[in-house]
């Protein structure tokens, strides 16, 4: 805290579009890719159909750079620093609110590398060395234990991260003002993200179930 | 309420001469009454100067003056978390209880620490009406009840700087202003005058130590002695700057 001046920053600006890149573009591919995933319980067919439909999406590397790569490490790096800027006191200060504040920062953090290591071995590799992606090589790589529990922690991470994430954004734009509209926006975003993580887990153990 | 009465109250007290002194901790004790603050721990400690095990000591300096959690000023961390002195009765305590001055302002004096960052921030939000002149302009506008009860809500805070201490977002690394701040520039921009100003208020809320600084840890919410709404508030000032965004982007 300093004297009475206003100095001008530019963080309030960047804090607002990285509260806006974790709705929106992050959370809308979200939804988009869990309902990619769902289509992994129709079997190897379905599933590589759809695949190959996004595939012959036009400028679809332009699409993942500009509002998928660039979104997400923008908000995975201003959140590093956003983390910084704060210190948990969760010790003498054990509320739920303030337990999920710190959880909303290591969820982040797992997520990210989460988020990098399975987007290096699901579209990177494809990108760099041409490996082909389809239900059998994702039905291979979940076939490893500790990959398969990576996955379902990372999933866990990520849905988290998106619920709390919804509510603070809710907060953040002044939409919901009130308490009560507060926590009714919470159990909202709990459910849908609930939902979610449902679906990835289905998918996740019919890979491994039907390889 | 414990069912056993102690004969003592035993009390550790965080102290530090000044502000470049290092700190240490002494242990002191006075007998034990029924209905003792700490505040009336501090002065039977005053009247020893004597430490646990006898040693004479010199004063220990804090402050208080309501004694009756109005002031604010006796705020300090009493067995880890942040509370009025003159409100936190013994029998409701553990033992030993331990006594620290907040660690969000500076230092002065073992429990006193200069809280006058608050009001440089007040100053900084401008959290008054403004009136040019003295001229009697007869009588205000009207507020209707429901909104008088919010602003009266408000009202209630006495800057003690609770709030502050227990925000994870407020600390060495950090100038956010903090939950109290952002309350009192509700309060002001819901007043039919001090209306006026209120873009100048959000303008120094967008500005460095603003609000992008929250962290929505709600901590001010459970800690205010007052019991003032902050979330509440720190959503609609949130709000109020959605809604003005076009305005602050363009700057003056
Ligand atoms: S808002 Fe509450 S906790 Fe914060 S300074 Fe005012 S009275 Fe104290
Ligand atoms: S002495 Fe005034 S609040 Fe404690």
């Amino acid at each position: 805290m300093s004297e009475a001046e206003i100095k001008p920053s530019i963080h309030f600006w960047l804090r607002r579009l990285h509260s806006l890149s974790g709705i929106f573009p992050i959370g809308v591919f979200l939804l988009e890719h869990m309902f990619t995933n769902a289509f992994i319980l129709g079997g190897p067919e379905a599933y590589n159909h759809k695949i190959e439909f996004l595939r012959s999406l036009p400028f679809v590397a332009f699409i993942e750079i500009t509002f998928i790569g660039i979104p997400i490490l923008y908000h995975a790096l201003y959140g590093l620093y956003v983390w910084g800027t704060g210190k948990s006191n969760l010790t003498w200060y054990p509320y739920p609110r303030n337990f999920l504040y710190t959880l909303q920062r290591w969820t982040g953090l797992i997520a990210l590398i989460y988020i990098g290591y399975h987007a290096y071995h699901t579209r990177i590799v494809n990108a760099l060395f041409g490996t082909e992606v389809s239900y059998a090589r994702m039905a291979e790589l979940v076939s490893v234990p500790w990959v398969f529990w990576f996955y379902v922690v990372g999933l866990f991470a990520v849905m988290f991260h998106f619920a709390n994430g919804i509510w603070g954004f809710l907060i953040s734009w002044g939409i919901t003002v009130s308490q009560k509209s507060q926590k009714i926006a919470g159990l909202s975003a709990a459910l849908v993200s609930l939902a979610l993580f449902s679906v990835g887990i289905s998918s996740l153990i019919h890979l491994v179930n039907h390889p | 309420m414990k069912e056993k009465k102690p004969e003592k109250v035993i009390i550790r007290i965080k102290r530090q001469e000044s502000p470049e002194a290092k700190s240490y901790w002494e242990e002191y004790y006075i007998p034990y009454r029924p209905y003792l603050n700490i505040i009336t721990c501090l002065q039977g400690i005053r009247k020893t100067l004597r430490t646990f095990d006898g040693r004479p000591t010199t004063p220990v300096a804090w402050e208080s003056s309501c004694l009756e959690e109005i002031c604010g000023i006796c705020t300090m961390v009493i067995n880890g978390r942040v509370r009025q002195a003159c409100s936190a009765l013994v029998d409701q305590l553990e033992q030993p209880i331990t006594l620290e001055p907040m660690k969000k302002f500076s230092l002065v004096r073992d429990l006193i620490v200069d809280r006058s960052s608050i009001f440089e921030n007040l100053k900084r939000v401008k959290a008054w009406v403004p009136m040019k002149d003295t001229q009697d302009r007869g009588p205000g506008p009207k507020i209707l009840p429901k909104d008088q009860q919010i602003n009266y809500a408000l009202s209630r805070c006495f800057s003690c700087g609770a709030c502050l201490e227990v925000c994870p977002q407020v600390n060495e690394r950090n100038d956010f202003v903090g939950a109290a701040i952002l309350s009192q520039a509700r309060l002001f921009n819901r007043h039919p005058i001090g209306k006026e100003i209120q873009l100048e208020r959000l303008k120094a809320l967008v500005g460095e130590g603003g609000i992008e600084d929250c962290g929505n840890a709600q901590n001010c919410l459970e800690i205010c002695p007052k019991d003032i709404p902050l979330i509440d508030s720190i959503a609609e000032i949130n709000r109020e700057i959605t809604f003005n965004l076009i305005h602050l982007i363009k700057g003056k």
